[in-house]
């Protein structure tokens, strides 16, 4: 879908053409065209020129060089010395390493798993002509994508503070006594992902929506005859003819999820890592931390290779199986 | 009249397609009364987070701090709004990330048009695989490289410099593959061939056809980078150091940083920065959400 080629007009017969260019089929303006062509020969490689020298020399030296670093005990006022793998078999060893990783999944399972699920009800709930109000639900869920994650965060920390967050203040209306979310290994957990997860949902919502608005409505009408209800004609029409889209907001948000960084900072400031027992110290900030922290560039690069990897691994394991459940129907 | 202007010869009106709205498809049943009690849910929850930061920002923290405490806003905004300004250089702040955000969008709207308008319209040697090395770059988690891009901006001597932010961003591939997508539909081949015969360039064919064809898709395409630009922080926290260069995620950073128990001002600072967004929100929300659902994806 995403690699098809443009649509080409076939030659038409008949094309429209203005009576000034019948006018100019002359011998002077076919020499004008040659020499235009010939100059313009260039001209394709000049327009996309910027994008891949901004891309060399931003994006992909840096991911190349991201593993030679990592062969390095590279400190940026020290020096450094060539050390082999000996950065990836240290952090291999590593608790913390371990540690980080387990909450990078745990963040982005409790993040990822709800919200697709929440955005999927939602955008059922909107796949509707007759719905009143529609945009101004479309425009609300869109507001948490423009918010800052610094300021999501901020917001978030204290709704979720100890002592007097709204939270807390809620949860003792009920006799519950006040959790510190930020102390506890799972609270914390749940408060980061409560952060993603409000930030993206309204967003899955919206992509969700489109693609529910063109799923053909024959197809229903079809599935109604044969007697589908309404769960059925859910996981029977709607779950498969989303499955692109769905793939593809996982494929993201693994992405995404890998990689959060910001929250776990900010919930952690003034120290890097992630509460004082690393509580909810992710790969990225555990990265920041070496590179940035200590000035490990070495160490730093090594666990960016690591996350490279992982995320290499789990797009791969993402197309695989939707190339499998494609080829099952 | 032997010559013509590309301008007289077409219009944008006169060719750009409408895409069909297939009115077959859409789902018009009846609505419960439950559907609109979980949207409203829902809305609260995508506003509540703002509301609250406004509540915060406009009482003192005695207020906040009570049990239960108050939900409702005060009349503390100026004086926490005036310590924010006196804090950390926030006027400056708001004026760097205008800068840097503004320089972002305007730059991917001019470059990704152009490349996405060679992608889907020239013919030239390598296009296709060009085009799917594009689509692999989209893939690449270039957060994961900050390092070594930290290095290239300290041999460059660009460390602790706006230009740090912006020009690693001036081009994005996500944006050559959304301008390809709409140029490819929107501008049809026999009017550039109709061009051409009149003595267009490729380049004039760009410019005053192709171009103006594409403004709004580009407009959606500069709102996303304007906001992506503006909300960015791992990168402008690592290469920025001076308070003067701050971007305004950093001038709030620093407001937490200091006062992390007395959470008004970090609000109140997080809430002045979120104002410029919700006001160009309000104006171009609509077209936003538009954006989104015509598959303006973020990678």
């Amino acid at each position: 879908m995403v690699l098809s080629a443009p649509p080409r007009s076939a030659p038409a017969p008949q094309r429209p053409t203005s009576p000034k260019s019948t006018k100019s089929t002359g011998l002077k303006p076919r020499r004008r065209i040659k020499s235009a062509s010939r100059v313009d020969a260039f001209a394709p490689y000049m327009y996309i020129a910027p994008f891949f020298a901004l891309f060399a020399v931003f994006g992909l030296f840096p991911t190349i060089f991201t593993f030679y670093v990592a062969l390095f005990d590279w400190n940026p006022i020290g020096g450094q010395t060539f050390i082999g793998l000996d950065n990836f078999v240290t952090l291999y060893g590593d608790e913390r390493f371990w540690n980080a990783m387990r909450n990078t999944f745990s963040i982005w399972i409790l993040s990822t798993v709800p919200q697709l699920l929440l955005a999927l009800f939602l955008a059922q709930l909107l796949n509707n002509v007759r719905l009143k109000f529609a945009n101004l639900f479309r425009m609300t869920m869109l507001v948490p994508y423009i918010t800052s994650v610094v300021a999501t965060t901020i917001v978030f920390a204290s709704l979720f503070g100890r002592d007097y967050g709204l939270i807390n203040s809620f949860l003792n209306l009920f006799g519950i006594d006040s959790i510190d979310f930020a102390a506890n290994t799972f609270a914390s957990h749940i408060m980061v992902s409560t952060m993603v997860l409000w930030r993206w949902f309204g967003y899955n919502t919206l992509i969700y929506l489109a693609a529910l608005q063109a799923i053909p409505k024959d197809i229903y009408e079809a599935a109604a005859i044969d007697g589908a209800g309404g769960f059925k004609q859910f996981f029977y029409v709607t779950i498969p003819s989303l499955r692109p889209v769905i793939i593809f907001t996982i494929i993201v948000s693994t992405i995404g999820g890998l990689q959060v960084f910001t929250e776990p900072l900010l919930l952690s400031a003034p120290g890097l890592t992630g509460g004082a027992g690393r509580q909810f110290q992710t790969l990225s900030l555990f990265m920041y931390e070496q590179g940035f922290g200590n000035f490990q560039f070495g160490y730093g690069s090594a666990i960016g290779v690591t996350l490279f990897a992982l995320i290499v691994v789990f797009s791969v394991i993402n197309y695989l199986l939707s190339r499998r459940i494609t080829s099952d129907d | 009249m032997t010559t013509s202007t590309p301008d007289s010869v077409v219009t944008p009106d006169s060719v750009a397609t409408p895409v069909p709205r297939p009115r077959k498809r859409a789902f018009a049943g009846r609505v419960r009364w439950w559907t609109y009690a979980f949207l409203f849910a829902s809305v609260a929850v995508s506003a509540f987070p703002l509301y609250w930061m406004f509540v915060v920002s406009t009482n003192d923290s005695a207020a906040v701090s009570q049990t239960p405490p108050t939900v409702v806003p005060g009349g503390n905004f100026f004086v926490l709004a005036e310590q924010v300004f006196t804090t950390v250089p926030f006027v400056q702040s708001l004026a760097n990330s205008f800068i840097v955000a503004g320089s972002i969008a305007i730059s991917q709207m001019i470059l990704c048009t152009l490349a996405g308008f060679a992608f889907a319209k020239l013919e030239f040697r390598g296009r296709d695989p060009l085009f799917i090395i594009v689509l692999i770059t989209m893939m690449v988690p270039t957060q994961l490289a900050v390092i070594p891009l930290y290095m290239i901006m300290s041999n460059l001597e660009w460390i602790d410099t706006l230009q740090a932010l912006i020009v690693p961003g001036m081009a994005s591939a996500f944006g050559i593959f959304w301008m390809r997508q709409h140029l490819s539909t929107v501008l049809n081949n026999e009017l550039m061939q109709a061009a051409r015969i009149d003595g267009c360039s490729t380049w004039q064919i760009y410019w005053r056809i192709a171009f103006p064809l594409v403004r709004s898709a580009g407009f959606v395409l500069g709102l996303l980078a304007f906001v992506t630009a503006w909300n960015d922080f791992l990168w402008p926290l690592i290469v920025i150091q001076s308070p003067e260069n701050y971007t305004v995620q950093l001038a709030i950073k620093a407001l937490q940083r200091q006062y992390f128990v007395d959470y008004g001002l970090a609000m109140s600072g997080s809430f002045l920065a979120t104002i410029p967004l919700l006001i160009l929100f309000i104006f171009v929300g609509r077209k936003m959400v538009a954006g989104v659902m015509d598959g303006a994806f973020k990678g």
